[in-house]
């Protein structure tokens, strides 16, 4: 059926996109218990980054397929660049102080953000269709679709396997792990918490821009380019849980796959049944689904 | 000693007597400012009771948003025009709902709270957005409603009475919420803020105080959000019950401090005031000085607006304009 | 043999593979002074949080006063007559010595819609007061919980656990983080103040001059098990609780007992 494909393939693709902005957003909520508001500001940050040097890029001469390259550089540009201004600007003098203060320090952080978006890059909205127009479109299932969404599924993928791999093999993804399981613990033992901090947050930054910046050439990227996908990857972390990987896998797919479905099937349901997902794993399962156990303590 | 010997109170009714003879003789886009910043300073003298308690919702545009659009939906659908009765069912709809909500959320602390009370809220908002009976994404407009009867011609003389009963309403309000923490149940907030396990092992649910807690929350959000949907005009999901209306709330919250109900109204009036100004000659950078502020608060004045007016009260008047001792204890 | 006040019947407590208690079989009557003590991890703290509904035991009864409350809340258990202070003191460091009390009290006297009346109220206070007096705690009235001292916070601590007029008193190492000089005037004024209300008391305590001078009985706990249940004259010299509990060096005072 043309209708079940679409769903899937708009589920995955959407699933995607989400999880490859709620990774970081997990990961530093894992590590550093932060629910970083901010984590939009990078979304939104890498998006006009990205378009307005793929812009520079066409108007400069440089091939199309110049614009993949300067999507991932624009993420690592913002990531870095962000990153390192929020956590040492900010957030190292907030570590010993309640954690929902901090979440409202991010939350001004990222209002800031917003604005100086505007004065950097003005109020007129950006096109950088360059790379998408690049792949065309695809075949499947009678339906054209374009080829650019159907990559984002092969980047989440690529990032989904990167991760884990990172985590479990990698002497600084031990190190992360070790963190999430047990911040006490981890410092007791000589672990230089302060660093492991930094380039988390840097790392989760990162990969909020590679959202922003990989989505930037299908959408108009205007003012308030942030403001949704905040709460949306709010819900997708907290389904997962909170500092899981593969929770935010799970959660993406399951915020993914069911808004497709409301979409298609039953949109007065659309936005608020991704909500109404987060307030009942919320009541039942508060950790999400997969967090990371916690060692018990007497 | 009794209520009416409190300081916070006597000031409280001085303040209402000079801003009814102040109301009737500004012009009439000062009494828009007021009303909005009132109406949005009932809501925040709610949550200020939560952030006494360090508990801060994400989410309370759901009451706020249930008020007002219970008053639209009334004067459109009921083809009821009165003030009163209007106000009355936007407080009493979000009270109930937040009596029901609030078993839920009791059991939770710190960011669970607050992401509970966002999900809920944007809940709302996905139901509104999407229904076009509830108007959708444009909203409803309101027409100006009458008070017991009597209708106002004249549309800045309808406006002066909805702020004298604003400020009537706002009075009692403060008086209440001041009367509440003066009560054991109300000095529980402070205490199950410091240690809950103490509170359960004294005798006391903490559980139950915090459900209290929240349905009072609840029920001033909504009243505020009649109000403002009164003094606006008009309702729309956006404005009022997005998780950004919700963070306006919280803003307004921080930037007041929790040092007196009194608080609510000054950070109110002055966060509407800024917004206006703002808007006229930097329309570009109001969120930048909305995040700035709040930075700086938490930062350098924990204590809020309210702390730097009291400092400057005891410099001038040399007595603690504050309501206690141990009033100024959140914001850690 | 009027009946115990507090019966504690085959209780056991797991944490998954570990046993934090086991077969404790002990009975208390009223008006007994107890001292427990034991090495850390020993179960002590596990033993007062069973017995205050902190934590739910995995088998076994607790009855108080011939009464089941077993797994029962701790607010529940504090409103029939057991009450606890806590090793590490737990007040409200935001309010006032004065509020402290008087919150304590007016929970404790006026449940119900009694709680939406004033809390400064003059019969309140005059109650609070009398307490800080038999405390020693009256100089810091207005003092902000968290600017007292260690001892003054554990005073505290102990006076607001009083307040509920309990008939069973658990004290959490009354005297632990404080100096070896005042811990003996600090116990005084409490076992003076308590002496006044006929409690039955239970503490906890890691000082074996403390426990000699104070209590008519030793429990000693060892890995989750009570290896000896005597006065302490006997109990002191017990060689388990020599190996176990205190280290084969302490010297018990000739003729030490209950001061």
């Amino acid at each position: 059926m043309e209708t079940a494909l679409t769903i899937l393939l708009d589920g995955l693709v959407f699933s995607s996109y989400l999880f490859i902005v709620s990774l970081g957003l997990t990961i530093i909520f894992g590590v550093m218990k932060i629910l970083n508001v901010t984590h939009g500001s990078f979304y939104a940050w890498g998006a006009y980054t990205a378009a307005f040097l793929i812009g520079l890029a066409a108007n400069a001469g440089w091939p199309d397929w110049a614009g993949f390259g300067i999507i991932f550089v624009a993420a690592i540009l913002v990531g870095l660049v962000l990153g390192l201004l929020l956590e040492r600007g900010i957030l190292q003098f907030m570590y010993q102080r309640d954690e929902v203060l901090i979440v409202l320090a991010t939350f001004g952080s990222f209002l800031v953000l917003e604005d100086v978006i505007l004065l950097v890059f003005g109020v007129n909205p950006y096109f950088a269709f360059q790379p998408m127009q690049l792949l065309g479109a695809v075949e499947l299932g009678g339906i054209a679709r374009d080829t650019y969404g159907l990559t984002l599924i092969g980047l989440a993928v690529v990032l989904a396997a990167g991760s884990w791999l990172a985590l479990k093999r990698t002497h600084w993804g031990k190190l992360l792990s070790a963190v999430i399981f047990d911040r006490e613990l981890s410092m007791a033992m000589g672990l230089n918490v302060s660093r492991v901090y930094i380039v988390t947050f840097v790392l989760g930054a990162i990969l909020g821009a590679l959202g922003g910046a990989y989505i930037a050439p299908t959408v108009s990227v205007a003012p308030g380019f942030g403001v949704d996908v905040i709460v949306l990857s709010f819900a997708v972390v907290v389904i997962g849980g909170m500092g899981s990987v593969p929770g935010a896998m799970i959660g993406a797919l399951a915020v993914g796959i069911v808004r497709a479905l409301a979409v298609h099937k039953f949109p007065q349901f659309e936005l608020f049944v991704i909500y109404a997902v987060m307030a009942v794993v919320l009541v039942f399962r508060p950790e999400g689904l997969f967090a990371p156990v916690k060692a018990r303590k007497i | 000693m009794s209520l009416a010997r409190d300081r916070t109170v006597q000031g409280l009714t001085l303040a209402l007597g000079v801003m009814l003879i102040v109301a009737a003789l500004v012009p009439s886009w000062i009494v828009n400012q007021l009303l909005f910043g009132f109406s949005r300073a009932i809501a925040v003298l709610g949550l200020m009771v939560l952030w006494r308690t360090r508990l801060v919702s994400f989410g309370h545009a759901l009451y706020f948003g249930l008020g007002a659009y219970t008053v639209a939906l009334i004067e459109r659908y009921a083809q009821v025009s009165d003030a009163f009765v209007l106000l009355a069912a936007a407080a009493l709809l979000s009270t109930v709902v937040g009596f029901l909500i609030g078993f839920i959320v009791r059991r939770y602390r710190d960011i669970f709270f607050a992401m509970l009370n966002l999900a809920f809220s944007m809940i709302l908002y996905g139901i509104l957005v999407k229904t076009e009976a509830l108007g959708s994404t444009d909203g409803f407009t309101i027409e100006a409603p009458t008070y017991a009867g009597i209708a106002f011609e004249d549309a800045s003389q309808g406006k002066l009475a909805l702020l004298c009963l604003l400020l009537v309403v706002g009075w009692a309000c403060a008086v209440g919420v001041q009367a509440y923490l003066r009560s054991t149940l109300g000095r529980l907030t402070t205490a199950i803020g410091d240690n809950e396990i103490r509170v359960e092992y004294l005798g006391y649910s903490a559980e139950k105080a915090i459900h209290i807690k929240y349905v009072l929350s609840t029920f001033l959000a909504g009243l505020g959000g009649g109000f403002m949907a009164l003094a606006l005009g008009q309702v729309d999901p956006d404005s009022m019950v997005n998780w950004t209306a919700s963070g306006e709330l919280v803003f307004v919250t921080i930037l007041s401090g929790p040092g007196s109900v009194a608080a609510p109204f000054i950070g109110s009036f002055v966060f509407e005031i800024l917004r206006t100004y703002a808007f006229e000659w930097m329309p570009h950078a109001w969120q930048m000085i909305v995040g700035g502020t709040l930075l700086v608060i938490i930062f350098f004045v924990p204590g809020g607006l309210w702390a730097l007016v009291a400092r400057v009260a005891e410099r001038l008047f040399g007595a603690r304009a504050g309501a206690g001792p141990a009033a100024a204890g959140t914001g850690r | 043999m009027p009946p115990p006040i507090l019966d504690v019947r085959n209780l056991h407590k797991n944490f998954g593979a570990v046993t934090a208690a086991s077969n404790i079989n002990v009975s208390f009557a009223p008006g007994e002074t107890v001292g427990i003590i034991g090495a850390n991890g020993a179960g002590k703290t596990t033993f007062v949080n069973m017995i205050t509904g902190y934590l739910k035991p995995t088998r076994g009864a607790i009855l108080y006063r011939s009464r089941e409350i077993t797994g029962m809340p701790p607010r529940a258990i504090a409103r029939l007559g057991i009450c606890r202070s806590f090793q590490v003191s737990q007040v409200f460091v935001s309010l006032s010595v004065l509020e402290n009390l008087l919150t304590a009290v007016a929970i404790a006297e006026s449940p119900g819609l009694g709680m939406l009346r004033p809390l400064r109220r003059p019969e309140l206070i005059a109650r609070a007061e009398g307490i800080m007096e038999r405390y020693r705690i009256a100089a810091y009235r207005d003092h902000l919980a968290s600017d007292l001292s260690q001892g003054a916070r554990k005073l505290l601590d102990i006076a607001m656990a009083v307040v509920g007029k309990p008939r069973i008193l658990l004290l959490d190492e009354p005297t632990s983080g404080i100096s070896t000089e005042e811990k003996q005037p600090l116990m005084d004024v409490v076992m003076d103040a308590l002496r006044q209300d006929e409690l039955t008391v239970l503490f906890i305590e890691h000082d074996m001059e403390i426990v000699e001078r104070y209590v008519d009985r030793v429990l000693a706990f060892y890995q989750g098990e009570i290896i000896c249940d005597a006065p302490p004259a006997e109990a002191l010299r017990d060689p388990k609780v020599l190996e176990f509990v205190i280290g084969a060096e302490y010297q018990p005072e000739p003729g030490a007992g209950h001061a």
